[in-house]
């Protein structure tokens, strides 16, 4: 993912609304403030909604990837609240 | 017991059922909200006065059925206790519908409730030629069917990209239905022409790189009973409330002015022709 340093991964293409934001919440909860997290989605609702409603909860989205097979891979940074 | 006047009755939502001095009381609701405090006093009136249910209607009101008619004057008061207000029927201006809008719903582009409340405080029982609807939807996933109404109020975002925030995920671009979005070279460029003010773009935005100011789309005419016709978008995007209310109020006024008695507004247009009308709203737009 060229320029970020990624700490873990979750694939959440094995999932449909609501859990793939659940699945994706969870494995930022398990990560560190600062940490790097890969969300590999589908094309359609899960692309159109998961990248927003991470924003939503104060973390940082710092790319949004197209892969070759059709998913996308957003690459979050955790921020803990205050 | 006096002489029953029957209108005077209706206009204060108290509506004769097919029982023989019963009525189905109707209450003034706005935008589809009542506080625990009116769901309580509801409760009651309906069990001591009405025979213990109420119904829900089809614009969001709340009816209280079997009212007895020499309870009247006393349910209103109990009511009151609560801060229920009766609602109104007949050849005025009905409630104001509104869903959740954006205090409450992520899709949300305006704030519905706030729009009602203003609606309702202008315009809600104003005495008309007929029946004159409003309705405000919060964006267009339409679920509060805007077209449907005399006048119909729909949440809008007018839409400007903020380059320095800007990751080049591409999404803008992905979830615009209208295709107004391309990238070219990095830069997010939409066409006006093609954009309706959706909002998409900016709610899928994972870094806020949109400017996005609250406007409204505007339609006139619907009516959804006997006859059944959308209403029409004749104006561009109003872009402040005080625009909004400088429209609605020409709106409102020439039906006013230009209505047969039991007229509905859509029948006034076609009588009278959309061309006068519409010169009219622009004049209002343009203020």
């Amino acid at each position: 993912m060229g320029d970020f340093q990624i700490d873990d991964t979750v694939d959440i293409t094995d999932v449909v609304c609501p859990v793939t934001f659940v699945k994706a919440k969870v494995a930022l909860e398990e990560l560190d403030d600062g940490q790097i997290l890969a969300i590999r989605m589908n094309d359609g609702e899960p692309v159109q909604n998961v990248p927003r409603s991470i924003k939503e909860e104060g973390h940082q989205i710092l790319k949004l990837n197209a892969n070759e097979d059709g998913t996308y891979t957003l690459i979050v940074k955790k921020v803990e609240e205050e | 017991m006096a002489e029953v006047d029957y209108s005077t009755l209706k206009k204060g939502g108290f509506m004769r059922q097919k029982q023989k001095d019963n009525f189905s009381l109707r209450l003034a609701v706005v935008g589809g909200t009542l506080t625990a405090e009116n769901l309580k006093k509801i409760a009651e009136v309906a069990e001591k006065y009405g025979d213990g249910h109420v119904h829900l209607t089809s614009r969001q009101g709340v009816e209280i059925p079997f009212i007895k008619l020499q309870d009247i004057d006393e349910v209103k008061e109990e009511l009151a206790k609560g801060d229920c207000k009766p609602g109104v029927c007949g050849p005025r201006v009905r409630t104001v519908t509104a869903c959740q809008g954006n205090q409450i719903c992520p899709s949300g582009n305006i704030d519905t409730y706030d729009i009602a409340q203003k609606l309702n405080d202008r315009y809600f029982g104003r005495e008309l030629p007929h029946k004159f609807k409003f309705g405000v939807t919060g964006c267009q996933n339409n679920c509060l069917k805007a077209e449907e109404n005399d006048v119909g109020i729909k949440g809008a975002l007018d839409v400007k990209w903020k380059q320095e925030a800007c990751i080049n995920c591409g999404l803008c671009a992905k979830v615009c239905r209208s295709n107004a979005i391309t990238i070219e070279d990095g830069k997010v460029v939409v066409d006006y022409d093609k954009c309706n003010y959706c909002g998409r773009c900016v709610k899928s935005c994972p870094t806020d790189a949109w400017d996005a100011e609250s406007a409204y789309l505007v339609s006139f005419g619907g009516t959804f009973g006997n006859a059944i016709s959308k209403g029409e978008y004749p104006l561009p995007l109003i872009t402040s409330e005080e625009q909004l209310f400088r429209v609605t109020d020409a709106a409102i006024q020439f039906f006013d002015d230009y209505a047969n008695p039991s007229e509905r507004f859509k029948f006034t247009l076609d009588r009278v022709g959309r061309e006068e009308f519409y010169k009219r709203l622009k004049e209002a737009y343009n203020g």
